[in-house]
């Protein structure tokens, strides 16, 4: 630790925090608002998807699944383990948010989505003052864009054709790609990161054998933390 | 502008099962005073997490593995070369855009 004095974050410090991945869940929201009115959900049907489940896959399996008429039984249950990822990421936030009332712990999570998480994981250290505001800041951007971005999908999907032409699509990837770069740069212990990163795209590859892609994700980034953590003394 | 008793249903339960995880442990875990082995773990969460992420994502398209010539694997190398360049999302973000449409319109 050194002497520098403790930062002080704010609620717009985290709004322009924010700004880098909107476009990302922009093209995905809009691609999911497409989705969900081609299953037959009202625009307000799709607001208020957006509004309480917030979860970009999640919302794509229940529309196909609503317009395959699944049960809401199985619907609920594959939810639930598509979005069992986000135990992983609230814990791994909770040690940066010692301190703040049970309350605003709870509001924090329930916008964590896995941008808004790399988001935080790469800027907060644990020591800011203020980092419920800055959160916030992030959290009720990327929601409102994400909400927005649903709803301009079922208002003018049938206008545009075929978003993959202009590489709108990789917006996600790209992003998932840029916050693993930054987390790596920052820390700069490059060996431990790229076994970190090598068992979990090896434990991907090797996982989503058995298992559906959500939980193959899971497995891989438990067994790589594991892997990270184990080789430190 | 309607919304069935049905979708409510299953918006309350897709709603209710995915705020828990979301939020259980920031609660509880913030709350506590974790051994140095949990700590470590936690620690090498968010690059395991983002690195599983992006697998999943340049890897397979739905649950099937993309062929290696796909724009979407072949993008992956330069979007990562302005990652570590730049050291900027937004950057990367615009930069993998390009790169993927470009790709796609070539191959």
């Amino acid at each position: 630790m050194n002497s520098r004095t403790v930062e002080t974050l704010t609620f717009r410090q985290g709004v322009v925090d924010c700004v880098p991945t909107l476009l990302g869940y922009l093209s995905i929201g809009f691609a999911a608002g497409v989705i969900e009115a081609t299953a037959g959900m009202s625009l307000l049907e799709i607001g208020l998807l957006s509004l309480f489940l917030y979860a970009g896959s999640a919302q794509f399996i229940t529309a196909g699944m609503v317009m395959a008429g699944a049960p809401i039984v199985s619907i609920v249950a594959t939810v639930f383990i598509v979005n069992l990822r986000h135990l992983l990421m609230s814990a791994a936030l909770a040690p940066k948010f010692v301190g703040y009332s049970p309350l605003k712990n709870f509001l924090i999570g329930a916008q964590l989505t896995d941008e808004t998480f790399g988001v935080a994981s790469g800027r907060l250290t644990g020591g800011e003052r203020h980092a419920d505001r800055w959160m916030f800041g992030l959290n009720i951007t990327a929601h409102a864009n994400w909400i927005i971005a649903n709803l301009l999908g079922a208002l003018l999907g049938g206008w545009i054709a075929d978003p993959e032409r202009y590489g709108l699509h990789y917006a996600l990837p790209a992003m998932f790609i840029g916050l693993a770069a930054m987390i790596v740069t920052q820390r700069k212990q490059y060996k431990r990161d790229l076994l970190v990163i090598g068992c979990a795209v090896g434990g991907f590859a090797l996982a989503s054998l058995w298992l559906p892609g959500h939980l193959a994700v899971m497995a891989a980034a438990v067994l790589a933390a594991v892997a990270g953590a184990v080789t430190e003394r | 502008m309607s919304v069935s008793l049905e979708f409510l249903w299953m918006l309350a339960g897709a709603a209710i099962v995915t705020l828990i995880p979301r939020t259980l442990p920031l609660v509880l875990i913030s709350r506590m005073k974790l051994p140095g082995y949990v700590m470590k773990f936690l620690k090498h969460v968010p690059l395991a997490v983002m690195a599983a992420l992006v697998a999943q994502s340049v890897l397979t398209s739905g649950e099937s593995w993309r062929s290696p010539a796909d724009p979407e694997w072949l993008a992956f190398f330069p979007t990562l070369a302005v990652a570590l360049l730049t050291r900027s999302l937004l950057l990367t973000v615009v930069a993998g855009v390009c790169f993927a449409a470009l790709l796609g319109w070539l191959l």
